[in-house]
């Protein structure tokens, strides 16, 4: 089915700028970005079983070093993109390090709280990220982008991440990844490094989570302690599951219908985080294999 | 010295704060993520309390009683229909904290509040040549006091020796004929009732302000990673490690505060991935 329909979407989603008003295409823009961090999520939570909240850290950490990069050290913006997104996966890495031994609450756990230390830091090292006020570009700019160029720039961007994240799942290596979601024990007695393989899924997660900040960066223009806080990583691991945790292209439908109920919801009332928040609270009680896990689930009866 | 007494009575409010948690999550294995929002929501509930009837001791007993009843709501209202999935749990209480800060700030803004110091506590005691605030030494005599108190009540009751047991073999004591659902739910009631207990006291001596829920969840996560899960002894060593590490850390390198804090965390986890008094579930 993904055959038949990929090429149809991907159609519509590089003919939407010419038909949409500036903002919607901003607002699909945003979609795309988020879709990529959504997938990095599932990467993890859908395909190692391990779920991860520190990836709003991750995403923020590649979008604060390309800011910070390109507009107070003043490198081009490709390379501070480069930059970005090399920090968020060594960051993953580290994290990563600590993270893989521990399994199922301790996992999540632990990865919060070393998302809580980014966010820390980005609080208080003022000089560097400017504290609650955050780091401001003109990255978009300066690369002399209108909203529908940079739209077509993201799209480009986040199909490849996408091909190379299902390229990913379907090698032996994703393969190996779900055998140790199935069976932690099992691989480890089939001679597979269960530890080795988590760390390799975490780094990899964390270099797409830092393409997604990297691009968020440059359609921002600002970075601040708000994209690596709690909420943010919440926010990837909701979309993800929205989604459908495992699907992987899960990811856009999570990413499109948070982000079109946020534009929705903020229209009418300043509430969004009691939405956000009732939205998590029903899904786990009612769907929490997802919108298109869902969907699966029905196709197959 | 000032140092030392700062980072004991932190520690002694992250106790308070911390073994609420550890408590639930060694029983029930409920990582209530909802634990910083409610140590907020008692806060700001003493913080109104103690406006109106002018009372400290008011104030904390309602701000526990207040707590208390949302933990028994949330329990009995939204996490019993999700017994059973660990991970789903988890993320449920996650949704209740985006909630109830939210809820949190509509009733009472944005701005940093502090819960008034009752006039017996007010000012400074001498200790040697040291002026030291009678507040903090109030905290930390409640730290030793809850302390003494949880561990009489799980060491030398029935109600205690239940919930030891169910930390250890919950399947075993349903067994044994015992009610386990109503231990769960006394239980999850007495953690949230630290929570707001330390709400209060943290209010009063820190401060009240939308993402205070977090701080103080971040550093309940540390002292219960530290400590191992359901421990009482660890939560006071977590506690007391934290507390120190965050005062001169704060101190020597008040920017990287929080790498002091969370680099012995991650060495200790590396070795021990249960925690200090943690045993396998």
């Amino acid at each position: 089915m993904i055959r038949i329909l990929s090429p149809v979407l991907i159609g519509i989603a590089a003919l939407a700028p010419l038909v949409l008003p500036t903002y919607f295409v901003s607002v699909a823009t945003q979609i795309l970005i988020f879709a990529v961090l959504a997938m990095a999520v599932d990467l993890l939570a859908g395909f190692t079983g391990r779920t991860p909240l520190c990836h709003g850290a991750i995403f923020g950490t590649s979008a604060y070093v390309t800011i910070y990069a390109a507009s107070v050290v003043g490198w081009p913006i490709g390379l501070a993109m480069l930059t970005g997104i090399l920090a968020a996966t060594c960051l993953a890495m580290v994290f990563g390090l600590l993270a893989v031994r521990t399994s199922g609450v301790y996992f999540l756990l632990l990865t919060l709280a070393l998302g809580l230390i980014v966010w820390g830091v980005c609080l208080r090292w003022t000089e560097i990220t400017g504290g609650e006020n955050g780091l401001r570009a003109q990255l978009r700019e300066d690369l002399g982008l209108s909203t529908r160029q940079l739209y077509v720039a993201v799209l480009v961007t986040v199909l490849c991440a996408t091909a190379a994240m299902w390229r990913l799942v379907r090698s032996p290596f994703g393969l190996t990844m779900r055998g140790i979601k199935e069976g932690e024990g099992r691989m480890a007695s089939l001679g597979y490094d269960v530890t080795l393989h988590l760390l390799i899924a975490f780094t990899a997660s964390g270099f797409f989570a830092g393409v997604a900040g990297a691009l968020y960066a440059v359609f921002n223009d600002f970075a601040s302690p708000s994209i690596v806080q709690l909420s943010s990583s919440v926010q990837g691991l909701l979309m993800a599951i929205v989604g459908g945790v495992g699907t992987l292209f899960g990811g856009f439908v999570g990413a499109f219908v948070i982000i079109a109920m946020e534009q929705t919801v903020s229209a009418f009332t300043e509430r969004w985080p009691t939405v956000l928040g009732l939205t998590f609270i029903l899904m786990m009680i009612f769907a929490p294999e997802g919108v298109v896990g869902k969907a699966r689930l029905l196709l197959k009866r | 010295m000032f140092q030392l007494l700062n980072g004991m009575t932190f520690a002694a409010l992250l106790f308070v704060v911390a073994s609420g948690f550890t408590l639930i999550f060694g029983l029930l294995r409920i990582v209530n993520l909802a634990h910083g929002a409610l140590y907020l929501f008692g806060g700001y509930v003493g913080f109104t309390v103690g406006g109106i009837a002018g009372s400290f001791v008011v104030a904390a007993i309602s701000a526990m009683i207040f707590v208390a009843a949302a933990g028994l709501v949330l329990d009995r209202g939204v996490l019993r229909l999700v017994r059973g999935g660990e991970l789903r749990q988890v993320m449920l209480t996650l949704g209740v904290a985006f909630v109830l800060n939210d809820a949190g700030l509509v009733i009472w803004g944005g701005d940093t509040l502090t819960v008034p110091t009752p006039e017996a506590l007010q000012g400074a005691v001498v200790i040697g040549s040291l002026f030291y605030p009678k507040f903090r030494l109030f905290v930390l005599a409640m730290g030793i006091a809850v302390f003494a108190g949880l561990w009489l009540l799980l060491n030398k009751t029935r109600l205690g020796a239940l919930i030891r047991a169910g930390v250890d073999d919950r399947e075993m004591v349903e067994a044994c004929g015992i009610n386990i659902k109503r231990v769960f739910l006394v239980t999850f009631m007495l953690g949230s009732a630290l929570a707001g207990l330390g709400g209060v006291l943290g209010g009063t001596f820190l401060a009240l302000y939308p993402g205070a829920d977090a701080e103080i969840l971040v550093f309940s996560l540390a002292v219960v990673i530290i400590g191992g899960r359901g421990s009482l002894v660890g939560a006071a060593t977590g506690a007391l490690l934290i507390g120190l590490l965050n005062t001169f850390g704060q101190v020597w390198f008040p920017q990287l505060a929080y790498f002091v804090i969370f680099g012995p965390m991650a060495a200790l986890l590396a070795f021990r991935p249960l925690g200090l008094f943690g045993k396998e579930a």
